[in-house]
């Protein structure tokens, strides 16, 4: 025996670490990874492909060369929001423009505020809104599943604020993806499936997503049932299309921009859905998920403020 | 082009209205501050260290401006040519006072005080000093999380990783005593910083009695009191088996450093010894000749 | 039905290692260094002088006041040195060293193992008694027995809550207790209800202990007014606070005292220690500590004389291991690692864990992602990563505001964070931080308050 080791208590540790998150997470978006190469092909795997390694190249670079430490690749988020990105893109995009979705999302929104843990919006989806509006015409042309000729057309919400209600896919298409889309948002069952994923490994909690989805189903059901117009299409379709739960499930979740009490993530959650359905029904935009998240993921900082755990002892 | 017209005038409007609305606000609610607080406040270091005893640089300039005499009052960090500069903006006198600097009085690198235990905790001073006496053998020294380093508004103190110690830099200490108020072991002393940079001081704080201290770092002070007995001016006292050496009464002679067995007592910015160094003679002359070279500054 | 706390919690993973081990007499060593302070208070004074000859049981120091404990010989034998000594945190504590000759037990202490069953004295006559007997808390608190027993005026006990919870891994000390001194246990508690005048005893247990839940169960029939209250498997059950909103479903609000609801919590230990005080006369002389931990040989539960150096403890359980990195005193969630092994066992030594070095490393530490999970897990229902970013930047108010003393220092929020971040560090240094101010702030307003007078 040579020298004793001495730290303060506690002396164990639960074995829960960043990167049995991050992997986690990656785990839980394999089912939809599956379904977007089952749906759109090779092109969507090389998507997938270049924005998962421009997100880590441009990680590891910054963190080697601009500030000098030691690279913390191998934990995964940046995988991870290379991942995300890739899934809120069309499978046609030109590989370019992903890699610099790709360079707004690591080296703007994530490395200019330090990093891991610093940043304020969630990158992935701030690298998504940033092609949205830099590049409109190749971000919304949505290829067709299975289409052999690369044929494009509309998402399913494109459709509905055309008010083109007849040409609005099924619910069993919407659930399974057979639908125009981003890569990620096609197959509703492939992202529950991924839900289930996450809550069993305790990654994340159920407080956010059933909130969004709750908000968003209670906002729809009273436009469509309450006041009896069809041209707003029923609940089920705007939880099933347009990245509702894509966003709900894997975006909104983002550990570091979302609040931190239960009651906070209820906000958060009643909030992004709020804020996604008046985008969808009465903003110009067809799909209202990403801003939403944006906006929310601002507001952050002061729920935390305002919400605070119920303290031991307190009536 | 009608629109493109209506809407300049508006703004034009709109901009002229409000510009003579804020002109008047800010003549009814304007706050009178003395010209000199500015002044002040800009000779003062702005590090807003708290070394003065105020919150930052401008409370001080305030309160120096308030004054009747700045006898008790003014910036450690500044040098006294900037405190005549400010004397003269406020039109009052100043006295010369001497300058400070922080000393760190451990002297136990990881050389002669061995490790014999293995810290694992949040690296912080603070931390581990109210959780354990510390990863060595002596529970009075440096820790070497730098806790002073991290309250150092002037980049003064580094942490050495070859010795394991802190060390001032000298050209940028202020003597502030942020540094030693956030040291734990209370290891870091403001003193003096002498005629030409030179001083002398007793690098331990070790209270343990010699043969213990001994045994846990090779240059602790073991309270042997030869360089008290050798002091011709009583400037050394032993207590709890520490020496200290009264920077009031140093004349900077040197005898005690040359005769502590452990060379725990530190010269800093002296000339090497001659190569006879202890000669009896030349010893007690050079003490003569410091003491007058310093009244000669 | 199982109950437990309402807020927060964690799932160690329990390595009761040593439970099926019996409870082993360990031979009383050459020599016993007895610290003076082996409780929460003003360390006792000592009554004894170098070269006195000492029995067993004798009272060797006094209590200093009225929070603090007396302290009695654990050995019969010889006062060789009364002096400093280097506690098991490297500072200095004084200490009272004896040298073992024989075991010669003073003789008002009865030592045969018959059970005792009346009691005889009148509450007040037993916390005297508790107090003279140097009792303390044996859960590791060590906070002196009779002062807790004593009901402030004006305050009603209604409950006595006895903690058999035991929610530190490894540590099987009171769980070896319930099952072979049952019989005691009930007796003890029996007497502490004397004690507060309280009707209703409940004792706490979790259901990873079927076998004491089983055995007090049964004994609690004969006992009127003691029910069992089997407890879901949770950290940190046995926290007082933790424990009273598990048992009765009330919580002490912020900065008061169990009492404040009607409550006084005991150790399963301190009852037996009572039983042995009132019914045997027999003072605070030994405890049950539970040696254990992965490398060790033979984790064991021992009787240990109070005073018997840590590492005789370990020599006897196997011998210290030869990849042994940490060893600690208490359980692995809240104990204190030593800094040497030459440090006596005290009154409040549960149990001592030694790690091997892989174990004994704390992971690597990485940013904060914000995943809200300590404050999922904290039983207090605080910010644990906002309380300690306060407190690591010296924003005491702050903290302080965010109720950083509320802090139970149970290590939850450590054990959960996915980035290792030594949350509980900074949290315990700003409560040193707030508490030095609160108490400073106070000590001025006294002052002003008695210079008004």
């Amino acid at each position: 025996m040579d020298k004793l080791t001495i730290a303060p208590s506690p002396h164990v540790h639960g074995h829960d670490s960043v990167k049995r998150n991050m992997y986690g997470v990656l785990i839980a978006l394999a089912p939809a990874l599956a379904a977007s190469l089952w749906f759109f092909g090779l092109s969507a795997l090389w998507v997938i492909l270049t924005s998962v390694l421009s997100c880590v190249v441009f990680e590891y670079l910054i963190q080697k060369f601009l500030f000098k430490t030691t690279p913390t690749i191998s934990d995964g988020s940046a995988a991870v929001t290379g991942l995300i990105l890739s899934f809120n893109l069309p499978s046609n995009l030109p590989l370019w423009i992903v890699i610099i979705g790709a360079l707004f999302a690591i080296g703007v929104c994530k490395m200019t505020f330090g990093g891991l843990g610093q940043n304020i919006v969630n990158p992935a989806i701030a690298g998504r809104v940033f092609l949205l509006v830099s590049f409109p015409a190749q971000m919304t042309s949505w290829p067709i599943p299975q289409a052999a000729d690369g044929a494009t057309g509309a998402t399913p919400l494109g459709l509905l604020k055309a008010g083109q209600l007849d040409a609005l896919p099924s619910s069993n298409d919407l659930l399974m993806g057979a639908v125009g889309g981003s890569l990620g948002e096609v197959s509703a069952i492939a992202l529950l499936i991924g839900f289930v994923i996450m809550l069993s490994m305790r990654v994340i909690t159920w407080h956010i997503p059933v909130s969004v989805i709750a908000t968003m189903a209670i906002f729809a059901s009273f436009f469509y049932y309450g006041i009896g117009d069809v041209q707003y299409a029923s609940p089920l379709f705007h939880i099933l299309t347009g990245g509702a739960l894509l966003g709900a499930i894997f975006m909104a979740t983002d550990y570091v921009t979302s609040p931190m009490t239960h009651e906070g993530m209820l906000i958060y959650g009643c909030g992004i859905g709020l804020l996604t359905m008046l985008i969808r029904m009465f903003g110009s935009y067809p799909e209202g998920m990403s801003f939403a998240i944006l906006i929310m993921n601002i507001v952050t900082p002061l729920i935390n403020k305002y919400t605070q755990p119920k303290r031991f002892g307190a009536k | 082009m009608n629109s493109v017209l209506i809407t300049i005038a508006i703004l034009a409007i709109l901009g002229c209205a409000l510009a003579v609305i804020l002109y008047f606000v800010s003549q009814k609610f304007k706050v009178y501050e003395d010209p000199r607080i500015a002044e002040v406040e800009a000779l003062l270091p702005g590090a807003n260290c708290g070394g003065c005893g105020f919150p930052g640089c401008h409370s001080l300039a305030e309160a120096m401006t308030k004054a009747d005499d700045l006898s008790n009052i003014g910036c450690p960090g500044s040098s006294d040519a900037v405190k005549c500069q400010i004397a003269k903006i406020l039109g009052k006198e100043v006295t010369a006072s001497s300058p400070k600097i922080a000393v760190v009085r451990c002297n136990g690198t990881c050389a002669v005080r061995p490790k014999t235990l293995t810290y694992d905790g949040a690296s912080s001073c603070a931390i581990a000093a109210s959780h354990f006496s510390g990863d060595t053998g002596c529970s009075y020294g440096c820790l070497g999380f730098g806790d002073c380093v991290n309250v150092c508004k002037f980049d003064a103190i580094h942490v050495n990783k070859e010795t394991g110690l802190v060390e001032v830099v000298e050209e940028k200490c202020v003597g502030c005593g942020a540094c030693a108020k956030a040291c734990p072991k209370g290891i870091i002393e403001i003193r003096n910083k002498g005629p030409k940079g030179r001083r002398l001081f007793v690098s331990c704080v070790n209270k343990d009695k010699g043969a213990t201290a001994m045994k846990a770092c090779k240059s602790a002070c073991i309270g042997c009191g030869k360089c008290a007995k050798e002091c011709s001016f009583e400037a050394i006292t032993i207590e709890n088996n520490v020496a200290y050496i009264d920077y009031n009464k140093c004349k900077l002679c040197r005898k005690c450093s040359a005769v502590c067995p452990t060379h725990a007592i530190h010269e800093v910015n002296f000339p090497p010894r001659p190569a006879t160094s202890v000669a009896e003679k030349s010893d007690a002359s050079s003490a003569k000749s410091v003491a007058e070279s310093q009244k000669s500054e | 039905m199982l109950k437990t706390f309402k807020i927060g919690g964690i799932h160690p993973e329990e390595n009761k290692i040593s439970a099926a081990s019996s409870i082993e007499v360990m031979p009383i060593p050459s020599e016993v260094k007895i610290p003076l302070a082996q409780h929460i208070g003003k360390p006792a004074q000592p009554i004894v002088a170098v070269g006195d000859v000492v029995k067993v049981g004798q009272l060797i120091a006094k209590a200093d006041g009225f929070v603090s404990a007396n302290v009695h010989s654990s050995v019969s034998g010889k006062v060789t040195k009364i002096e400093d000594f280097i506690d098991g945190n490297g500072y200095k504590k004084s200490a009272i060293v004896i040298a073992v000759e024989g075991d010669e037990w003073d003789d008002s202490i009865n030592r045969t193992s018959d059970i005792v069953n009346d009691i005889k004295l009148s509450p007040s006559d037993i916390i005297s008694k508790i107090g003279e007997m140097g009792l303390v808390g044996m859960g590791g608190a060590t906070f002196p027995t009779h002062v807790k027993l004593s009901v402030p005026p004006g305050k009603k006990c209604e409950f006595l809550i006895i903690n058999g919870v035991e929610c530190e891994p490894y540590l099987t000390s009171d769980h070896r207790l319930m099952l072979e001194h049952g019989e005691e246990v009930m007796i003890g508690i029996k007497i502490l209800m004397t004690a507060l005048s309280v009707d209703k005893a409940i004792i706490g247990i979790e259901n990873n202990k079927p076998d004491a839940i089983k055995h007090l169960t049964e004994l609690s029939s004969k006992y009127a007014g003691i029910t069992v209250q089997p407890l879901k498997l949770k950290y940190p059950q046995g926290g007082e606070k933790q424990l009273i909103d598990a048992c009765t479903g009330r919580q002490i609000p912020s900065g008061k005292l169990p009492i404040d609801v009607g409550a006084v919590v005991q150790n399963v230990g301190t009852a037996y220690a009572v039983y042995e005080a009132i019914q045997k006369n027999k003072p605070l002389i030994e405890r049950i500590v539970c040696v254990t931990g992965k490398p060790l040989q033979k984790p064991s539960n021992l009787l240990v004389r109070v005073g018997t150096s840590v590492k005789e403890a370990i020599n006897y359980a196997g011998g210290i291991p030869e990849d042994c990195g940490k060893v600690i005193g208490g359980g692995p969630m809240m104990g204190r690692a030593f800094t040497h092994l030459d440090v006596p066992v005290t009154k409040g030594t549960s149990g001592i864990l030694v790690m091997n070095k892989k174990e004994s490393q704390r992971p690597e530490v990485a940013n904060c992602i914000r995943c809200a999970k300590c404050v999922g897990v904290c039983p207090m229902g605080l910010e644990p990563y906002l309380i300690s970013k306060l407190s690591g930047k010296s924003m005491w108010d702050e903290a302080q505001e965010h109720r950083i003393m509320d802090c139970i220092e149970c290590g939850s929020c450590n054990f959960t964070c996915p980035s290792n971040r030594p949350l509980l560090d900074y949290i315990r240094l700003g409560k040193n931080k707030v508490g030095a101010i609160l108490r400073a702030k106070a000590a001025e307003a006294k002052c002003a308050a008695d210079a008004k007078k």
